[in-house]
Order: C-alpha cells, then structure tokens, then sequence
C-alpha cells in the first residue's frame, strides 16, 4: 500500500520528536514503574519492561497475575495509576503515550500497533465481511481506493492461509482458529511494528494452535515484528518468545531469555509454574 | 424574526406567536446558534413534548417556530408534496399559531419545513430550509453505544462509515444507501442529512440557503449554514452518483427531477411522475401558456 493520502486520522502526524531516551538505547517501548490498582489489590505493582525492535516478548503468569492490565496498559488502552510507558515511533520521536492526546493514541493503535485480542469477537466485527474487516484500518487511516483496499485485503487473506473466496463472507460464519487469522491479518495489514498479543490460542484446540502459532512465527519473523504475547501457556512463549517475564499478583517476579527462565527457573513460583506443565 | 405579542387570530390572544413560550424559543434558537457555528455538529437541546407524535415532526417544528416571524413565508413539504396530511397539517398548526402567510411555491417561500426532500426550483439567498430529522446520528446503524458515537465525532475517527460503503460495493457492486446518504460537512463532521434521497445531497453543498436540522426525539439541531462545502462519502475508483431514471415524469416530461412510481390501477401498471409537486405543478402551468 501507498503512504495515507490523509483523512482525519492521516492528518494528525505523530511528533518527530519529543522526550529524550538515551541515544545509545534505541529500545522501541519503555514501560517505568507502571502502577495500577483495584481498591486495595494491586494489578500491577511497580512494573518496567523494555522492547527492542523486532524482539518477542512472553508475559506468563497464572490468571489474576496482571497479565492483561500490564498489556492493556503498554498498549495505551488503559491510564496506569503512576509509571510511564515511552515508545519511540517509525519517525525517530519519543513520545509519552498516556500524557498524549487519544487522537495520537488512537493514531498509534491505528497505524504502528496493532492489539490481537484472545476472543476474536472482541477485536473482529462479525456482521462485517472478512475484506471489510480487514480495509478497516486502512479506511481509517485515510485509505480511498476500493480496488486497492480491496487487492490488500485478499492479499492478507492469503498471508493467513484462508481461502480469498472467502472474502466476502461475515466472520460468523468462520470457525474459532479462522477467525483467530483473520484477527492477525485485520491487524497486521497497516504494517505495525509493535503488536500486542493476548493469549492468542487461547480456546483453540491443539492442532490448530499450532498452525496458528506456526502463522505467527513466520510472520514476526518476515515482518520484524516486535511483539508482547501475553500467555498463560508455556509452550507457547517457549516456542515464540526471545525473552519472557514471569508475573505473580501483579509483580514481576523473574525475567530473562526464555530457555534460561524455562529451563533453569530462579524463583520458587517460576519453579512451581514450569513443574506445573503436563508432559505427555 | 421578532417576536411580538401575537393576536392575529381570535381566540389565540394569551398564547405565544409560534406557539413556543419565549424561554423555550430562547433555548432553541442558542441551540441553533451553536450548530451554525459549528456546521455539521449535533447539539443538545431540551426537545419539549409537541402535539403530534415523535416521529411526525416535532424537532422540524420546534426549529420553525424559533425562527419563523410575522413577516415570513412558510411552505412545508413532506416526500416532496405540499399537499400530504402531515404537510397540510403543519402548515395549518402555523396558519393558526404564528398568523403567518403560507405559500407553496418554493420562490415565493422564506421558511421551508420539509421531510424527505429538498425543493427542485434552486434555493436563494435568505431562504431557511428546515429538516424533520428521525436519526441525526449518521453512525447509529453501525455503533448503538452514545459515548462511542460521540467520540468517533470528537477524533473525526470516521473510518467505520468507509467500512459501510466497502460492505455495500463487495455486496451489490455499488453503493446501496439510496437515502440519508452520509456526508462530511465543512471537512470536519460526518453528518446525516435526514432522510433526503442522495439525489439531493449536491444540493446541501455551498447552497445559498441555511439549513436547519431538528430531531425531536433524539433532542438535537444541528446546521449547515449557507456556502457550506458538503461532500458525499465515496472511493476514489467508485465516485459518488445520484439516482437517474431512464424516462421522464409523466405529468410534465422533466428529466432533471426526482421521480415517485406510482401504481395508478389493478393491473400493476404504473407511472413515475415529480415527487416535487410545486415544480411539476409550475411546468404544466408554463407548459399549457
């Protein structure tokens, strides 16, 4: 595709430059300290994390650890309590997102980042055919050209090994691990380079896991993705993840590259959480 | 526009001219103030129980009677006629309220009240349309939650009605939306304008008139004032087109009008004639001297 002719959405141009991150640090997101509460339980308690480009992260933990709300805060969905998330965007600028304006935030989510969410009926419109899910974000980022929006959407269709005569029909009528595709497809057509990923398989049964994983692999991998996969399912970091952060009640509690957390694990609840996996 | 004491009609003397009382006008008219201001924006107003059912009229109504003066000339239309119950019977609820002259000739009109259509007879200077509008939210049909729609108008985030378009062309191989036909106003809002056929949305464009919209229902006025630019919604490979008809109207032989089928017996045999019928009306009169 061509760069956005403008639209509402176009027009509004990320800084070219802004806070200052060290020069020699050309870390893309850098979450510091991020704070968020529920009454008087903590969902995220003093939490930094850092990725580089085209690195793949794996938040793991048990459900209830924060896993969700510590994506939903790097991805600009939710305000933390206190901590900052800095991101350094394609044109070189760092800006803090959640002091900016939703207008840029919504530009972002829109353009360099994209968010697969566990139901794929959270992040599909299932009345609005496969094509038309996937032009979305290229209509919203000022895109004009049916035929083009068009070709990329059959384009992507492929990408993600569904069949481009399906183009026209309503994701309803796709099953579970299909729409799953589509999901990464409807994200990945405006080329993001950070893309948040929570429990991607989560609800599929295990064969098509791993197509769907294999899919994923191929395309971080093509794209240089840089990605933050949230998982309660080890294997799943293991066989997508550079480096993992392992979370308990909303706390970090060990972090480092995956087959060293996994295979050599530090702390006592890494320990029980890798002792816990069923091996068959 | 001034308001005076109004005792044109026996019997009315006590009441308001216009029906509303003068706080009520007040309201209206600050409402009507912003959305010109603000073209395209759908403003709040405190919308008041009318006699006639939501639906009918009751915000075009409300409009009229805030700008509408002694010394206006109203015309009311609905799907084109001057001569429909719902057109005769707001034109008399003025007649009766305000004393003002009524007219059906769109030249000779200062205030148009209309439902469904614009007047075909090009609009002038000084003219004051007003809409009846049923849904003024142009995103309702594709996101029912107010706080999303609203914030979609804030951040001009209007890629989902692009999406709508995509839908009808990969469905149909055109657009199908044959009416209130989405449109950007000045560039900024996403505005619907009622439910007019898309034929008439070139008219809403850089128009001499001021368009005035009012939905009783949902309590908002919005405005186009006049030489606003107005751009229908299209892709650059599927151009925005209005309705054409292969034959012209059976009464007056216009081509350049927007036609109602008619089915005139039993037999379904049917013609298509002016739903404008001022205009048709004005042609056979200049047709038969």
């Amino acid at each position: 595709m061509t760069a956005p002719p403008g639209g509402a959405l176009g027009a509004a141009a990320l800084p070219a430059a802004g806070l200052e991150m060290a020069v020699d640090d050309p870390s893309l997101l850098d979450a510091d300290r991020l704070m968020v509460r529920f009454g008087a339980r903590f969902a995220c308690r003093d939490v930094s994390v850092r990725i580089w480009p085209g690195e793949v992260i794996a938040v793991v933990g048990e459900s209830g650890a924060g896993k969700t709300t510590l994506l939903d805060c790097l991805s600009g969905q939710r305000a933390p309590d206190s901590g900052s998330v800095r991101y350094r965007t394609s044109a070189g600028g760092i800006i803090d997102v959640h002091q900016e304006s939703e207008m840029v935030r919504r530009r972002l989510q829109r353009t360099e980042w994209g968010v697969v969410r566990q139901n794929p009926r959270d992040g599909l419109r299932l009345d609005i055919s496969a094509g038309g899910n996937i032009g979305e974000r290229l209509m919203a980022t000022g895109h004009r050209h049916y035929g083009r929006i068009r070709a990329a959407a059959a384009d992507w269709l492929e990408r993600v090994e569904l069949d481009v005569a399906r183009l026209d029909d309503l994701p309803a009528q796709f099953s579970g691990g299909m729409q799953q595709r589509l999901q990464v497809a409807r994200t990945l057509v405006s080329a993001p380079r950070l893309v948040f990923l929570d429990e991607p398989t989560g609800g599929l049964d295990v064969s098509v896991q791993a197509r769907l994983l294999d899919l994923l692999r191929r395309l971080v991998a093509e794209l240089d993705l840089a990605a933050v996969i949230v998982t309660h399912d080890l294997a799943v970091a293991r066989l997508l993840a550079d480096r993992m952060v392992v979370m308990q009640h909303g706390e970090i509690v060990e972090s480092g590259l995956t087959d060293q957390v996994l295979d050599d694990p530090q702390e006592p609840y890494t320990q029980l959480l890798v002792s816990s996996v069923l091996r068959v | 526009m001034t308001d005076t004491a109004h005792a044109a009609t026996p019997g009315l003397a006590g009441y308001n001219f216009a029906y509303l009382d003068e706080q009520t006008k007040r309201m209206i008219r600050r409402a009507i103030l912003k959305a010109v201001a603000v073209p395209g924006y759908q403003v709040p107003f405190a919308s008041r129980v009318m006699p006639l059912p939501y639906g009918w009229g009751t915000g075009g109504i409300q409009v009229t009677a805030a700008v509408i003066g002694p010394e206006d000339r109203l015309k009311v239309i609905d799907q084109g006629a001057d001569d429909t119950v719902n057109a005769v019977s707001i034109r008399h609820f003025f007649a009766r309220t305000a004393g003002v002259p009524t007219t059906t000739r769109t030249q000779d009109a200062t205030v148009i009240q209309t439902r469904h259509r614009i007047p075909e007879a090009p609009l002038q200077r000084g003219q004051i349309m007003v809409f009846q509008v049923p849904i003024p939210e142009p995103l309702r049909w594709l996101e029912p939650r107010e706080p999303e729609t609203r914030r979609a108008h804030a951040l001009a985030d209007y890629g989902i009605m692009h999406v709508k378009l995509y839908e009808d062309i990969a469905h149909h191989g055109q657009v199908a939306t044959s009416y209130d036909y989405p449109a950007m106003v000045a560039g900024r809002y996403l505005t619907a304008p009622s439910p007019i056929p898309r034929f008439d949305n070139p008219k809403l464009d850089r128009s001499p008139a001021l368009m005035l919209f009012g939905a009783g229902r949902e309590r908002r006025i919005y405005a186009i004032p006049p030489w606003t630019p107005v751009e229908s919604l299209a892709f650059e490979d599927y151009p925005f087109e209005v309705q054409r008809w292969s034959r012209p109207c059976a009464l007056c032989g216009a081509t350049d009008s927007y036609l109602d089928e008619v089915v005139i017996d039993d037999q379904g045999n049917r013609r298509f004639i002016c739903s404008d019928t001022d205009r048709c009306e004005q042609r056979r009169a200049e047709a038969a001297s």
